[in-house]
C-alpha cells in the first residue's frame, strides 16, 4: 500500500539482532516477520482485528521501560531494544499462561484441545496450574448453532471485537468488573434469546473453545469431530461471494470457516457458516424420477416433498434422459421452437449458466431462456445499460471504506447481504455518512446519519426531490456533468417542479430532511449508492434506478475510489449467470440476440441456426404456459412456482404444460409439476466459477461427493443436448469455461488456471497479469457517446394502490436465515430452527388496531389469493405496511403478489400489493 | 431421498419466533425514559449520566428501561449493559429479578474503617437488611478521618454504632449541607478569579505565568507527581482542540484531602481550571467527581453555574460529571474512558493522554488539589510556594492521616514531612496504640515498619528506595493491635474488587492472591512469583502496585505470615 510504503523504515534490536521496522508495525508483527513466534491469545492476526493487549500472553521487555509491554499492541520506534526471549519476558508470559490455565477445564476435558490457548500453553510447558480454579459458569446451549462454554473463557474480548467491530452485529459485550468480568449477550441473556444473528464471527475468533460450533462437539461439550480435509470454496447463497472453507469428515461437511477472500475478508453470515447441511438432508433427490401416469398435474394438488412416490416413480438415468429429451423434441416438431423455454439458475455456476442458454438456444432453437435475475435486478440492469452501457456494478461494495457518503436505498443488506452490510457499518462507524432510505426500519439505521422511512412506492418522488435540490441549488459537479454526461437539460426540466416541498406529501419525508440528505450527499467528495429489490421490484423499478444513476452522475460519483453504483446482487451467481447469457435478449456479455453479426458468430461456434428474435422473460413464459403458447419447459435449479408473482396463475400455467423437466437437488414446488425430475449436484459437490456482486469471478471447488445417483449439472445438460442430436463433448467445467473465454471479452485475463491459483479475479481485467478493476468507468462509459445519460423519470403510482377493500401495503422479501424460496435453507437444521414457521410481519400499530396478538393465526388476502400464517410483531414496519417472506411454501407470499411488470425490465411489482389482514377463523 | 411416509419438514408443532430477535422495547418504558431524559442527555458520552438519572429515579436500572435507553441512544444493548454493570453504584435488575429496596446502607470496609471495626458494624447492620433497606459493604468512602464511615445511599451519616444507624434510618434521608463552603460571590469578593479575569482581558503574560508554574515545585497531587507546569506546556504544545479532565475521583483508600478542598473552597480549584484554560488553550474541561461525594456534586452544580453566569469561563466550556463507584476511574485514562461514557478501562501507553486523551484529543488531566494550588502559586510566585517545603522538597502537601492516630484528618505540612512528624501533628497515637507500621501512600504505596518512619514522604527519593511511594499522600497508621497480614489481605481484597478486569495479571492475579493469602499456610514463594507478574505485566498502576502491601509485609513482617501449627515448631 502506498501509505505504508511512505512510512520510514528504521532499525530496532530484537533479541540482540538488528531488524528493520516501521512505526506502523507492532513488535509482535516484527517478531513474526523475523521468525519469532510470541504467544498471543487476545490478538488475532487478521485484517480488521484491533490489537487490544489485554491477555498479556505476549509480553516483551523494552529496555529502559519500567514494565513489560504487550508486543501485539506496542508499535516500533527507532532504536528500540526489545527482548522477547529473556527470562523476565518468558517468566511473565508463563505466569500469565499459568493464571489462565488455572481457570480452564482440565486439558483432558478441554472443549477444544487444539485451541490457541492450549497450543501456547503446551509450547511453554504449562499443562497444569498451581492456582486454584474459579467457580465455573454453566454451558449455554440456547443457540441452535453455537455452544457457549464460558468455563473456557479468558475474557480476552476477541468475541466482543468480532461482534461489535468486525461484523458490527452489536450483541456481545464484556460486563462486570475484575474477576467478575464476563462475556455477555445483550443484557446478559442466553445467546439464543439475544439479538444474535448467528454470524459465527465470535466462534471463529475465540482462542479457547469457549465458543464453538455445536456440530463438532460431543454431549460433554468436547471436540469430537475434526475434519479429514478442508476445501477452499465459495458460499452458495447470496451475491456477496464470501470465500469459505468446507471442513469435511467422512465425505460430510461438518463445519465451515470464513476464508480471507477479497469480498468477505474472513467474514460469513449465519447462512454461509451454519446453513451447509441442506446437502445432507434426507429429502435430497438421489435418483431420477418420472411422473406416475395415474397422477395428473393439478394446480391445486397437495404435494409433500418428503413423500415423492405419491406423484413419481423412480427411473433409470437412460429412461429419464430419453423421456426428457423426447418430450422436447416432440413439442419442437409438433409446434415451433417458440413453444419451448428454459430457465437456468443464478445458484449454479457460470459454466452451467452458459450451457443452459446454449442448450435452449441451440437445441430448442429459441431465445426463451431466462432466470431469476428477472425477478431481482432486471430493471436495474435495464436502466444501467440504457444510461451507462453496462449492467454491472461500477465499484465493489468494499469501496464504501473510502466513501464519505453512502446511500442505501430499497435494500436491507444486514438481512440479505449481511457481510456486505458489515463493511457498510464499518465505514459508517469510521466516519462515512450513511443515509438509509427505505419504508421499513432496519439494522443499519443505528449507524445512519439519516434514516428516511418514506411512503412505500414513492421512491421516484423522493429521488426526484433530491435531484431537484442538487440541480436547483447548484450542488452538482458541473465539470463532471459537462464532460461525462448528457441529457442534463432534460433532467433539469423533468425535476424542475419536483421540489422537496412539493414531493414531501407524496413521499412522507419532511422537505428539510430531503434537502439535507441531498446536500450532504452532493457535498461529499466520494459517494456510493447501494440498492436492492426495494428499488427494482416495482413497475417503476427502471425509473427508480434511473434516478439513482442520475444522482451518481450529477455528483460525479462514478469511476473513482470510494464512489459508485452498486445494485446488491441477490444470488451467488446472478451476475455471472447474466453475463453468461441466461437472458432472453442477450447472448453472453449482453450482445443482442437481434444483432446479426453476433448471432452468426454463435451459429458458427455452436454449429446450429439460432433464433433471431428476443425471447420471453420469466413472467412472460409463465403467461405463455397459461395461454398454451409455451408447452415445454426445462427448469434447471429454479423454483418459479414459489418465486414468481401470482402463484395461482403460475400454477395454472404449469398444470397446462405438456412437458416439464426439472433438474434440481430437491423436489421443489416446481418439481411437483414435472414430467421428469433429474437429480443434480449441490454447490459443494461441484467445481466451477461464480461471479459475485462485485464482478469478481471466483472458484468453487468440490468438497464432497454427490449423493446417491445424482449427477453433475453440466453432465445432465450435455446428455440432454446429445439426446436432442447435438454432439457436445465437454469433459468438465474447465472445457466449458474455455469455450466461454472464446466469446466473452469480459473473461479476458481470467483463465481457469489463474482462478485455481488465485481463487478470485475481478473483471474487467486487461490481461493475465493485471489484478482486475475494482472501480470502472473512470474515463468514459461504454455508450455510443462515451457519456453517461441523465435519464429523467416521471412519477407514477404503484400498479395496485390500497383502497377500502385492501387497505394495507404488502411487501415481500427474504429473512436473514432463509434464502430465496427456502428450498435449501429450510432444509438446513440451524436455519430452520432459527426461523421455523411462516409469519406475516405486522407493525406495532396495526397489531393493536386489528386486535391481533403475537403468534396468532391470521389471514393475508390480496385480489389474487389468501394465505394463512402466524402474526409476528415487527416494530421496524410503518403502520399500514405488512411484510411476508416468500420462502414458506405452506404460506407462499407469491400467492398474493401482483404480476404487473415494469415496462423496461419486465420485473414484477413484488414489493407492492394492496392487501388486507384478519384473524384466522 | 426419503422413503414415502417419512415425516415431512412441514411437520406441525414447531413454534415460531413471532417477534424480532432479542428484547422488545416496551412502549411505556420508552415513554418514561423520554420523559426523564432530554435529547441532549442522550448523547453517547453522557451514557453514565443517563444511567444515573434512571437509577436516581427508580433506585435501580431495570432491563426494560435500559432497553429503551439503548434504543433511544442508538447503542447496542450489550454496550449499555457492560457500562452499567461496571460501576458499583448501579443496580441492574432483569425481568426475572426483584428490584432492590429504595434505601441502601453502605459501610466502608477499607483499611482505615476496618481498623475502626467496620466489619463488626457491618455484621451487626446486616440484621437490618430487608425489604426496605439494603445493607452493603463499600470500598473507601473518603471519610477515613471519621472511621468507620457509614452512608445512607452515598450520603455520610454520623453513626458510630448500630444504634446510631437504626436511629438514622428511622428518619427519611436528609441531604447534607456544606456549612463551610465558600460560595462564588464570597470567593470573588476576596480576590478570587482576579488572575483568571486578567487572563481573559489580555492583561497577563501567559508565557511568563506558564514558566512560573513550571518553576514551582507543584506536582500532580493525585499521586503520580508529574510536574504540573511541564504537563501544561506539553499539552499546550499539541495541536488543538485541547480538552481537560479534572480528576475528582478521589478513591485511594486513606485519602480524603480533595473532599476537604471541594467541600470548603471549590472555587480555588475552578480558578485553576480557568487559568489552565487560558495557559494551555483548553476548549472544554470536564470535572469528574466521585459519586461518593453527593453534597459536593450538588454544591459544584450551583457553583459551576455561577462561574458560567459570571462570564469568567467564557473561554472554555465546563461540564460536571459524576463517577459511579469505580476506584479505577481515578486512573487518568480510565477516567477519560468514563467521561466518554464507557467502562473505566485504563488505556495502554503510548500514546499518553496529553497527546491523545478525551475523544482522541490532547488532554490535560489534573487532580483537584493540584489545581487548587495554581492560583496561589501564580499570584504569590513559585519561590513562595517552593519555600513552604523542606529542603529538597519544595511546596506544601496535604497529607490525609488516618488509622491509629489521636486526631485523624488532613494535615497541611511541608513536602518531605515524615510519618513521625505527621503522627505528632495528629496528636500522636490514639490511646492504647503503639506505632507499629504505616502506609505512606494509601492502599498501593506499600507498608513500612515504625522504625522507618523518619523517611521523607515525597515522590521518589528514599521512599522509592524502600519499594514504596507516597502517591496521594495518604498516611494510614497501624499499631500493635493490628495484624499486618490481615491488613494486606484487606488491601488485596480491595484491589480484587476494584480491578477493572481487563488484563490477566490484575484480574486473575488479585483474585488468586486473595485466595492464596486467605489460607492457614500461604504459599509465599508462589505469592512472590505472582506479585512479580502483576507488577511487570499489568496494564496500569492498579495491578502493578496491588501487591505492594503484600510484598512489604513479607519483607518487613515475616513473623505475621500465618504458619500452620506444625510449621510453627
Amino acid at each position: 500500500m502506498a501509505g505504508t510504503d511512505r512510512q520510514a523504515r528504521f532499525t530496532i534490536t530484537l533479541d540482540g539482532r538488528k531488524v528493520k521496522a516501521r512505526s506502523d508495525q507492532t513488535l509482535w508483527q516484527i517478531a513474526r516477520d523475523n521468525g519469532v513466534d510470541i504467544p498471543h491469545l487476545c490478538y488475532r492476526d487478521t485484517e480488521g482485528y484491533r490489537p487490544d493487549g489485554n491477555c498479556r500472553a505476549c509480553m516483551v521487555e523494552i529496555e529502559g521501560e519500567r514494565v513489560l509491554a504487550a508486543s501485539c499492541q506496542r508499535r516500533a520506534a527507532p532504536d528500540m531494544k526489545v527482548n522477547s526471549q529473556n527470562s523476565r519476558a518468558t517468566t511473565a508470559r508463563k505466569m500469565v499462561m499459568e493464571l489462565l490455565v488455572a481457570d480452564q477445564p482440565a486439558r483432558a476435558d478441554a472443549h477444544e484441545p487444539s485451541s490457541q490457548l492450549w497450543h501456547y500453553a503446551q509450547q511453554q510447558q504449562i499443562t497444569a496450574s498451581r492456582f486454584s480454579a474459579r467457580s465455573q459458569p454453566q454451558t449455554d446451549s440456547s443457540h441452535p448453532a453455537i455452544a457457549v462454554n464460558m468455563d473456557a473463557c479468558i475474557q480476552c474480548n476477541l468475541c466482543v471485537r468480532a461482534c461489535r467491530e468486525i461484523q458490527v452485529n452489536d450483541v456481545i459485550g464484556l460486563a462486570g468488573r475484575g474477576a467478575e468480568a464476563k462475556i455477555i449477550f445483550d443484557f446478559d441473556d442466553d445467546m439464543g434469546a439475544s439479538t444474535c444473528v448467528g454470524c459465527g464471527e465470535c466462534v471463529q475468533a475465540c482462542p479457547t473453545g469457549a465458543l464453538m460450533p455445536k456440530t463438532v462437539l460431543d454431549p460433554e461439550q468436547r471436540l469430537a469431530v475434526t475434519p479429514d480435509r478442508q476445501i477452499a470454496s465459495v458460499c452458495p447463497y447470496c451475491g456477496v461471494g464470501c470465500q469459505l472453507t468446507f471442513n469435511v469428515r467422512d465425505d460430510k461437511i461438518v463445519s465451515v470457516n470464513g476464508r480471507d477472500g477479497p469480498a468477505n475478508r474472513g467474514r460469513l453470515c449465519v447462512k454461509g457458516r451454519y446453513g451447509f447441511d441442506y446437502i445432507h438432508n434426507p429429502e435430497r433427490l438421489t435418483q431420477p424420477l418420472v411422473r406416475r401416469d395415474d397422477v395428473p398435474k393439478s394446480a391445486s394438488m397437495e404435494f409433500d416433498p418428503a413423500a415423492p412416490f405419491s406423484h413419481f416413480r423412480p427411473a433409470s438415468w437412460d429412461e429419464a434422459l430419453a423421456r426428457a429429451a423426447d418430450g422436447f423434441k416432440k413439442i419442437k416438431s409438433d409446434h415451433q421452437a417458440g413453444a419451448l423455454a428454459g430457465f437456468g439458475s443464478a445458484k449454479g455456476t457460470n459454466e452451467e449458466a452458459y450451457l443452459v442458454q446454449k442448450f435452449v438456444r441451440s437445441c430448442f432453437g429459441t431465445n426463451n431462456v431466462d432466470h431469476c435475475t428477472r425477478l431481482c435486478h432486471a430493471s436495474s440492469v435495464a436502466a444501467l445499460l440504457e444510461t451507462i452501457g453496462s449492467g454491472a456494478v461500477t465499484a465493489s461494495f468494499s469501496q464504501c471504506r473510502d466513501a464519505e457518503a453512502i446511500i442505501v436505498i430499497g435494500a436491507n443488506p444486514a438481512v440479505n447481504h449481511p457481510v456486505a452490510a458489515s463493511f457498510i457499518k464499518n465505514a459508517a462507524k469510521s466516519g462515512a455518512e450513511l443515509f438509509v432510505l427505505d419504508p421499513r426500519g432496519q439494522a443499519l439505521d443505528r449507524y445512519a446519519a439519516h434514516s428516511l422511512h418514506f411512503t412505500p412506492g414513492s421512491d421516484v418522488a423522493l429521488l426526484n426531490a433530491m435531484l431537484h435540490t442538487i440541480i436547483q441549488e447548484n450542488l452538482y459537479d458541473s465539470d463532471y456533468v459537462a464532460s461525462h454526461t448528457e441529457g442534463f437539460e432534460a433532467l433539469a426540466e423533468q425535476t424542475r417542479l419536483t421540489s422537496p416541498e412539493s414531493m414531501a406529501p407524496v413521499c412522507g419525508i419532511a422537505p428539510q430532511t430531503i434537502r439535507d440528505v441531498a446536500r450532504r450527499f452532493a457535498a461529499a467528495r466520494t459517494g456510493m449508492i447501494f440498492w436492492g429489490m426495494g428499488v427494482s421490484q416495482h413497475t417503476h423499478g427502471t425509473d427508480n434506478a434511473r434516478c439513482l444513476i442520475s444522482l451518481a452522475l450529477l455528483t460525479g460519483n462514478i469511476g473513482k475510489q470510494g464512489a459508485g453504483l452498486h445494485p446488491l446482487r441477490g444470488q451467488n451467481n446472478v451476475q455471472g449467470a447474466s453475463d453468461a447469457g441466461l437472458i432472453p435478449m442477450f447472448f453472453p456479455d449482453y450482445r443482442s440476440v437481434e444483432d446479426t453479426q453476433t448471432r452468426e458468430k454463435y451459429e458458427q461456434l455452436w454449429g446450429h441456426p439460432l433464433d433471431d428474435k428476443k425471447g420471453l422473460s420469466v413472467v412472460e413464459i409463465a403467461d405463455g404456459a397459461c395461454e398454451g403458447t409455451i408447452k415445454g419447459l426445462y427448469v434447471m435449479g429454479e423454483n418459479p412456482v414459489m418465486s414468481d408473482p401470482d402463484q395461482a396463475h403460475v400454477r395454472a400455467g404449469f398444470e397446462r404444460l405438456e412437458h416439464l423437466v426439472v433438474q434440481d437437488i430437491f423436489l421443489t414446488e416446481t418439481a411437483a409439476f414435472a414430467d421428469v425430475v433429474l437429480p443434480a449436484s449441490a454447490f459443494p459437490e461441484k467445481s466451477g466459477t461464480v461471479t459475485n456482486t462485485d464482478r469478481r469471478v471466483q472458484m468453487g471447488r468440490t468438497a464432497v461427493p454427490m449423493t446417491g445417483d445424482a449427477r453433475q449439472d453440466w453432465w445432465i445438460i450435455q446428455e440432454l443436448a446429445r439426446r436432442m442430436g447435438h454432439e457436445w463433448n465437454y469433459q468438465g467445467p474447465q472445457d466449458i469455461f474455455n469455450e466461454m473465454r472464446i466469446v466473452m471479452p469480459s473473461l479476458t485475463g481470467i483463465t481457469w488456471e489463474r482462478l485455481e491459483a488465485e481463487d478470485a479475479v475481478t473483471y474487467p481485467c486487461a490481461d493475465e497479469n493485471s489484478p482486475g478493476q475494482d472501480v470502472i468507468f473512470a474515463d468514459a462509459f461504454p455508450t455510443e457517446s462515451g457519456r453517461g445519460r441523465l435519464s429523467p423519470a416521471a412519477i407514477l403510482p404503484p400498479d395496485e394502490v390500497p383502497d377500502d377493500d385492501f387497505p394495507l401495503v404488502m411487501t415481500t422479501g427474504r429473512l436473514l436465515e432463509h434464502w430465496h424460496t427456502g428450498s435449501m435453507t429450510r432444509r438446513s437444521h440451524v436455519l430452520d430452527q432459527l426461523e421455523p414457521v411462516a409469519e406475516v410481519h405486522i407493525s406495532t400499530q396495526d397489531m393493536a388496531r386489528l386486535s391481533i396478538s403475537i403468534g396468532q393465526r391470521v389471514c393475508v388476502e390480496t385480489r389474487r389469493g389468501t394465505i394463512e400464517l402466524y402474526a409476528r410483531l415487527d416494530p421496524n414496519l410503518p403502520e399500514g405496511m405488512i411484510f411476508v417472506p416468500f420462502c414458506f411454501s405452506e404460506a407462499p407470499a407469491n400467492m398474493l403478489t401482483n404480476a404487473a411488470l415494469d415496462p423496461f425490465g419486465k420485473i414484477p411489482e413484488l414489493k407492492y400489493s394492496a392487501a388486507r389482514l384478519r384473524r384466522a377463523e | 431421498m426419503p422413503e414415502s411416509g417419512q415425516p415431512s419438514r412441514h411437520k406441525a408443532g414447531k413454534k415460531g419466533r413471532f417477534r424480532p430477535k432479542g428484547r422488545l422495547v416496551e412502549a411505556d418504558a420508552r415513554a418514561q425514559i423520554c420523559q426523564l431524559l432530554s435529547d441532549e442527555q442522550l448523547q453517547r458520552d453522557r451514557l453514565i449520566e443517563a444511567l444515573h438519572a434512571i437509577n436516581d429515579q427508580f433506585h435501580h436500572l431495570s432491563a426494560r428501561h435500559l432497553a429503551a435507553l439503548a434504543e433511544l441512544m442508538r447503542l447496542p444493548m450489550a454496550e449499555v449493559w457492560e457500562v452499567a454493570s461496571f460501576y458499583d453504584h448501579f443496580t441492574l435488575v432483569k425481568e426475572e429479578d426483584s428490584p432492590p429496596p429504595a434505601r441502601t446502607l453502605r459501610i466502608c470496609t477499607s483499611l482505615s474503617c476496618a481498623l475502626a471495626g467496620s466489619e463488626e458494624l457491618l455484621a451487626a447492620a446486616q440484621t437490618l437488611d430487608g425489604p426496605d433497606l439494603r445493607v452493603m459493604a463499600a470500598p473507601c468512602l473518603g471519610a477515613c478521618d471519621r472511621a468507620p464511615a457509614v452512608a445512607d445511599g452515598h450520603q455520610l451519616i454520623r453513626a458510630a454504632d448500630i444504634k446510631d444507624i437504626r436511629a438514622s434510618f428511622s428518619q427519611p434521608p436528609r441531604p447534607q449541607e456544606l456549612d463551610n463552603l465558600i460560595k462564588f460571590d464570597d470567593y470573588r469578593k476576596n480576590g478570587g478569579y482576579r488572575l483568571a479575569a486578567d487572563l481573559a482581558g489580555g492583561r497577563a503574560d501567559k508565557q511568563a505565568l506558564l514558566a512560573e508554574l513550571a518553576r514551582s515545585g507543584l506536582r500532580g497531587l493525585g499521586g503520580a507527581g508529574f510536574p504540573t507546569g511541564r504537563k501544561w506546556q506539553i499539552v499546550a504544545g499539541y495541536e488543538g482542540p485541547r480538552l481537560m479532565a479534572v480528576n475528582g475521583d478521589e478513591g485511594e483508600p486513606g485519602t480524603f484531602k480533595d473532599r476537604l478542598y471541594l467541600s470548603t473552597d471549590p472555587h480555588r480549584m475552578i480558578a485553576g481550571v480557568l487559568i489552565a484554560g487560558h495557559l494551555a488553550g483548553i476548549e472544554k474541561a470536564y470535572l469528574y467527581i466521585r459519586d461518593e461525594y453527593p453534597e459536593i456534586l450538588a454544591a459544584l452544580k450551583t457553583e459551576v453555574a455561577a462561574v458560567k453566569n459570571s462570564g469568567l469561563g467564557d473561554h472554555m466550556q465546563l461540564e460536571l460529571r459524576r463517577g459511579a463507584g469505580a476506584y479505577i476511574c481515578g486512573e487518568e485514562s480510565a477516567m477519560i474512558e468514563s467521561i466518554e461514557g464507557k467502562r473505566g478501562l485504563p488505556r495502554q501507553r503510548p500514546p499518553f493522554v496529553a497527546e491523545r486523551g478525551l475523544f482522541g484529543r490532547p488532554t490535560l488531566v489534573n487532580n483537584v488539589e493540584t489545581l487548587y494550588w495554581v492560583r496561589d502559586i501564580l499570584e504569590q510566585g513559585a519561590d513562595w510556594y517552593n519555600a513552604l517545603g523542606k529542603p529538597g522538597h519544595p511546596g506544601l502537601r496535604s497529607y490525609s492521616v488516618s488509622g491509629r492516630v489521636a486526631r485523624p484528618g488532613v494535615v497541611r505540612a511541608p513536602a518531605g514531612s515524615t510519618a513521625n512528624e505527621l503522627i505528632a501533628l495528629c496528636g500522636g497515637m490514639a490511646q492504647g496504640h503503639r506505632f507499629k507500621a504505616y502506609l505512606p501512600g494509601g492502599a498501593s504505596g506499600g507498608i513500612l515498619p515504625a522504625d522507618k518512619a523518619d523517611i521523607a514522604l515525597d515522590f521518589g527519593g528514599a521512599l522509592a528506595d524502600e519499594g514504596c511511594f507516597v502517591g496521594s499522600h495518604a498516611l494510614v497508621v497501624l499499631s500493635q493491635q493490628d495484624n499486618l497480614w490481615q491488613a494486606a489481605l484487606n488491601l488485596m481484597r480491595f484491589f480484587r474488587h476494584e480491578s477493572c478486569g481487563q488484563c490477566t495479571p490484575c484480574r486473575s492475579g488479585t483474585q488468586k492472591a486473595v485466595e492464596l493469602m486467605d489460607t492457614d499456610t500461604p504459599d509465599t514463594a508462589l505469592l512472590h512469583e505472582l506479585s512479580a507478574v502483576m507488577a511487570d505485566a499489568s496494564i496500569c498502576g492498579l495491578g502493578q502496585a496491588a501487591a505492594n502491601p503484600l510484598l512489604s509485609v513479607m519483607r518487613h513482617f515475616p513473623e505475621e505470615i500465618p504458619v500452620s501449627d506444625k510449621d510453627r515448631t
